[in-house]
């Protein structure tokens, strides 16, 4: 199915958050995610199902001041 | 020293890790000003270069206390979810809370910085807004749950210094059991000794470090200027007055005209 991830167009074959995220490169990650707009903390990422169309925002430690 | 949500912390001068010329001057910045709490964000990751990830070991490795922030976020929702985020990542309850209500002067919504201030603190986080130097703004904030209040020196990357003394002095002597820090606006080590001197606990700062020609020294500098500050408020500076008066004493001088 076809989901937006970080705002780019990308294909992706897992349905659980989880297998989406390991597909993408995450695997072992230090990540937060959220899809549309939701936050959806690690223990919740096995029982997240994704459904096309899904904005999923993977975001990761940033410089910040 | 500065005490947040029950936190000591060694070096009342907090700074920022973004705009450096590279991760090791950071470090370097860090090391040689004696910092023990940084402010740190969360962006989008790239599955390929994991620049995040970089980071985030660089960050542990400096052995510092890590203040998240909402930086960029416009509503209560952004704000909120991203305060989310940055709690499950970084594993602290502190956040930064930053949503920003006009892109000129980055100035604060502190009607949504209000409401988010609410949201957050019932959801057991331990907020530190990023404000104006509204006093009454302050006060809802308090009523919201913080226990710190950070407000603005002068708009965030300007280096302008303190634009309004006279509201700082006044916040200070309305909430004198409040950790109050200058965050934004400065742009030199005396910026943050006046904040100092003022009585804040203590400055948060980023672009006038990682901006200078040698990021280490300027953090150093800004290190012994906000101790000085400390020092002087903790010692009673005198009150200053309009005209002069002579500090040599007068009496037993010679008639030699």
């Amino acid at each position: 199915m076809r989901i937006m991830h970080n705002g780019e167009p990308v294909e992706v074959t897992g349905e659980t958050l989880d297998a989406v995220l390991a597909e993408l490169g995450y695997a072992d990650a230090v990540v937060a995610t959220a899809i549309n707009g939701s936050f959806v903390p690690v223990p919740k990422r096995d029982e997240t199902q994704l459904q096309p169309g899904d904005s999923l925002e993977v975001l990761a430690p940033m410089q910040g001041g | 020293m500065p005490t947040f949500y029950g936190t000591e912390v060694q070096n009342p001068l907090l700074l920022g890790t973004a705009q450096y010329p590279s991760p090791a001057i950071l470090a370097d910045a860090v090391h040689q000003a004696e910092v023990d709490v940084v402010t740190v964000s969360l962006r989008r990751e790239s599955g390929n270069d994991r620049a995040g990830q970089d980071f985030w070991k660089l960050i542990q490795d400096l052995n510092v206390k890590v203040l998240p922030n909402t930086a960029g976020c416009h509503s209560v929702k952004e704000a909120v979810t991203t305060a989310h985020m940055a709690r499950e990542i970084f594993g602290t309850p502190w956040i930064k809370l930053e949503v920003i209500g006009e892109e000129d002067t980055l100035q604060p919504n502190v009607f949504e910085l209000v409401e988010a201030a609410h949201i957050l603190t019932e959801d057991g986080f331990q907020v530190f807004p990023y404000t104006t130097e509204d006093l009454i703004v302050a006060g809802k904030l308090l009523d919201a749950g913080c226990e710190v209040i950070m407000p603005w020196g002068a708009p965030i990357g300007s280096g302008r210094g303190l634009e309004n003394i006279t509201a700082l002095k006044t916040m200070r002597a309305h909430l004198p059991d409040v950790p109050l820090v200058v965050d934004a606006g400065i742009g030199l080590p005396s910026h943050a000794a006046q904040a100092m001197e003022l009585g804040f606990d203590a400055v948060l700062l980023n672009t006038a470090v990682a901006k200078a020609g040698d990021p280490a020294q300027m953090a150093k500098a800004f290190s012994s200027a906000v101790a000085s500050g400390r020092d002087a408020y903790n010692a009673g500076p005198m009150e200053p007055r309009d005209m002069a008066s002579p500090s040599t004493p007068v009496m037993g001088k010679a008639f030699l005209s």
